[in-house]
């Protein structure tokens, strides 16, 4: 018997483990894969490694600061900054049809630069960051106000509206079109006040130091164990079944699969559909909800130059090519209105990296990618390939004489290796920020808990696994 | 143990909590949350850590007994007078 099981060894179900081990907890990860990470993850490919997903850290703070979710989370597994290795980005920006908004880790260029564009927009700025500053992530009251309605309001530049939005979405709006104004102001804190940065290793450190501490904790992890069923007695969770038929007895279970896909796990029949939001007084969290629809494609490109020696030497481009920037599902196989433009060299390293590469992250539709036969499938990404290189050298200078080697992965990828409906990054746009599901001893952590991105889904572990396996 | 190892323990606890700390000048009868920077999260830690080290429980309406050193001592004292230092 397991005190608890812990679904999946992507970064929100590596740090819960550590935080149960650390407290003697008797605790098992299952992941279905046969590698750690989840949706971010590493591999290698003809001699060049590689990081699905991570363009940066988001949240960086000093060494030394003891305030924000960095320190919060370093404290909470016992680590220290050090371990991390995070090197700060070089500089940022946010690319629209003539206007450009550099930022850095220091807000006051962010602050300078839209001085400069939107001279008359500077003191709604400063309050909106006052603002930001006063939103309590604690009091849910004003969390699912529209960001965009408050900015609208805000600013009489519709143009920096979407501006803001553009980087903060791509980061972490599972919604469509908007963004709650909670998501909107812990987003702004992490990337505009706090800041990037990237270990020298990339996130293979990240999760190295995940799994070395579990391990020497005496956590288990099983690779290659995909949960096939969550057990259900009497309303509470029994243990999980594997696929092989395996069974394990838990007193709790903790699942980072994602909300509709664990719903779909528990054996206690159809999922009860409640109208409305969220609950309904006494029948616990409604299990029906919208998986989330947002995926995207990357575009990997080796270089046999660092991005800096060819005039490139920015650390992420966000970009978009007309005024208004759309956050939808895309409707074309990929989104070639806008996108992500990072490159891993670009930060303020002791020594350089041993390859240079640059990435592109566009927004791409799950149900074209999935219905593809495997030779399209495969024609398919080169020449996607080569749209989104297209589209991403209009705004930052043209890398494409330098490659020397590519890769490419699409919605289809993310299915595979997450397991997440739709390949939905972001997950659902309903999160369930308490955890909790309609059976007493199962909870969810992760992105459908609500908090996303490295920082978040590690801090999502761990708050998950405090609040309700560790307390009896 | 005596209430002068309860207090090193417990300065134990908040430096394994939170290493970056400078806990020289950490006053008795101040709360900890007026001297440390410890968030809810941290706090439940205190009570984790007495937990896994001494087998010690304290049920959640006590947590506020743990506001300072002073009182968090006196707390332990009767919970902690047969561990053995
Ligand atoms: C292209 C891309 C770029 C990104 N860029 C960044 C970035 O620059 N910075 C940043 O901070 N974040 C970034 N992210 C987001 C970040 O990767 C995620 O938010 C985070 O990794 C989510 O972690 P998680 O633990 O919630 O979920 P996941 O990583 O999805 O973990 C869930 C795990 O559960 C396993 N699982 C699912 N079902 C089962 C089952 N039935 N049985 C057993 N195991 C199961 C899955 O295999 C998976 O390993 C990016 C993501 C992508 C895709």
């Amino acid at each position: 018997m397991y005190d608890t099981i812990i679904i999946g060894a992507g970064m929100s179900g590596l740090a819960a483990g550590i935080r149960l081990a650390y407290f003697d907890q008797r605790v098992c990860i299952l992941e279905r894969h046969t590698t750690i990470g989840g949706l971010n993850s590493f591999y290698r490919l003809r001699g060049r490694d590689y990081d699905v997903g991570l363009h940066a850290l988001t949240n960086i703070t000093p060494k030394g600061t003891k305030k924000g979710p960095l320190a919060r989370l370093l404290r909470q597994l016992r680590m220290s900054w050090d371990d991390f290795q995070i090197s700060p980005q070089l500089g940022s920006q946010i690319a629209f049809p003539g206007v450009r908004l550099g930022f850095s880790n220091d807000l006051d260029l962010l602050r300078a630069e839209i001085g400069r564009e939107f001279p008359r927009q500077v003191d709604s700025f400063t309050r909106l960051v006052e603002q930001v500053i006063e939103y309590d992530d604690l009091d849910p009251s004003h969390a699912e106000m529209s960001a965009r309605e408050h900015l609208t309001d805000l600013f009489s530049e519709p143009l920096l509206v979407e501006m803001l939005l553009c980087p903060l979405m791509f980061y972490g709006s599972a919604r469509e079109h908007d963004m709650d104004w909670g998501q909107f102001s812990i987003m702004f804190r992490s990337i505009f006040m706090e800041g990037l940065g990237r270990p020298h290793a990339g996130v293979r450190l990240i999760l190295k130091l995940l799994v070395r501490k579990y391990r020497a904790l005496g956590g288990e992890l099983k690779l290659k164990s995909g949960v096939e069923r969550i057990a259900v007695e009497d309303g509470r969770v029994v243990g999980v079944v594997l696929k092989g038929g395996q069974q394990l007895a838990a007193r709790h279970v903790l699942s980072s699969a994602g909300w509709c896909e664990t719903m779909r796990l528990c054996d206690d029949g159809q999922p009860v559909s409640i109208p409305g939001k969220n609950s309904a007084p006494g029948n616990g969290p409604a299990r029906n909800r919208n998986a989330g629809r947002l995926s995207f494609c990357e575009t990997i490109a080796a270089l046999d130059m660092e991005p800096g020696k060819m005039g490139h030497s920015g650390t992420i481009t966000f970009f978009n090519d007309s005024p208004r920037f759309d956050w939808r599902q895309s409707e074309a196989p990929c989104d070639l209105r806008s996108g992500v433009i990072c490159s891993p060299n670009n930060f303020d390293y002791q020594r350089p990296l041993d390859d240079a590469t640059i990435r592109i992250t566009v927004l791409a539709s799950h149900a074209y990618w999935q219905q593809l036969g495997e030779s399209a499938y495969k024609l398919e990404k080169l020449r996607w390939y080569d749209r989104i290189t297209e589209s991403a050298v209009r705004f930052v200078p043209d890398y494409r004489l330098h490659v020397i080697d590519t890769d490419m992965f699409t919605p289809t990828t993310i299915v595979r290796f997450t397991g997440h409906d739709n390949g939905a990054i972001y997950g659902s746009p309903e999160k369930q920020f308490d955890g909790v599901t309609h059976l007493e001893n199962l909870f969810v952590c992760g992105t459908d808990q609500g908090f996303v991105g490295i920082i978040g889904s590690i801090t999502s572990g761990i708050s998950m696994a405090n609040m309700h396996c560790l307390r009896d | 143990m005596t209430n002068a190892e309860i207090k090193k323990e417990i300065l134990d606890i908040l430096q394994a909590i939170a290493p970056d700390e400078d806990l020289t000048n950490l006053k008795d009868e101040v709360s900890f949350r007026d001297q440390i920077e410890l968030d809810s999260m941290d706090f439940l830690d205190i009570v984790m850590e007495l937990r896994k080290r001494h087998r010690i429980q304290i049920p959640e309406d006590d947590y506020i007994q743990l506001d300072s050193m002073q009182s968090t001592v006196a707390y332990l004292e009767p919970l902690m007078k047969d561990v053995v230092a």
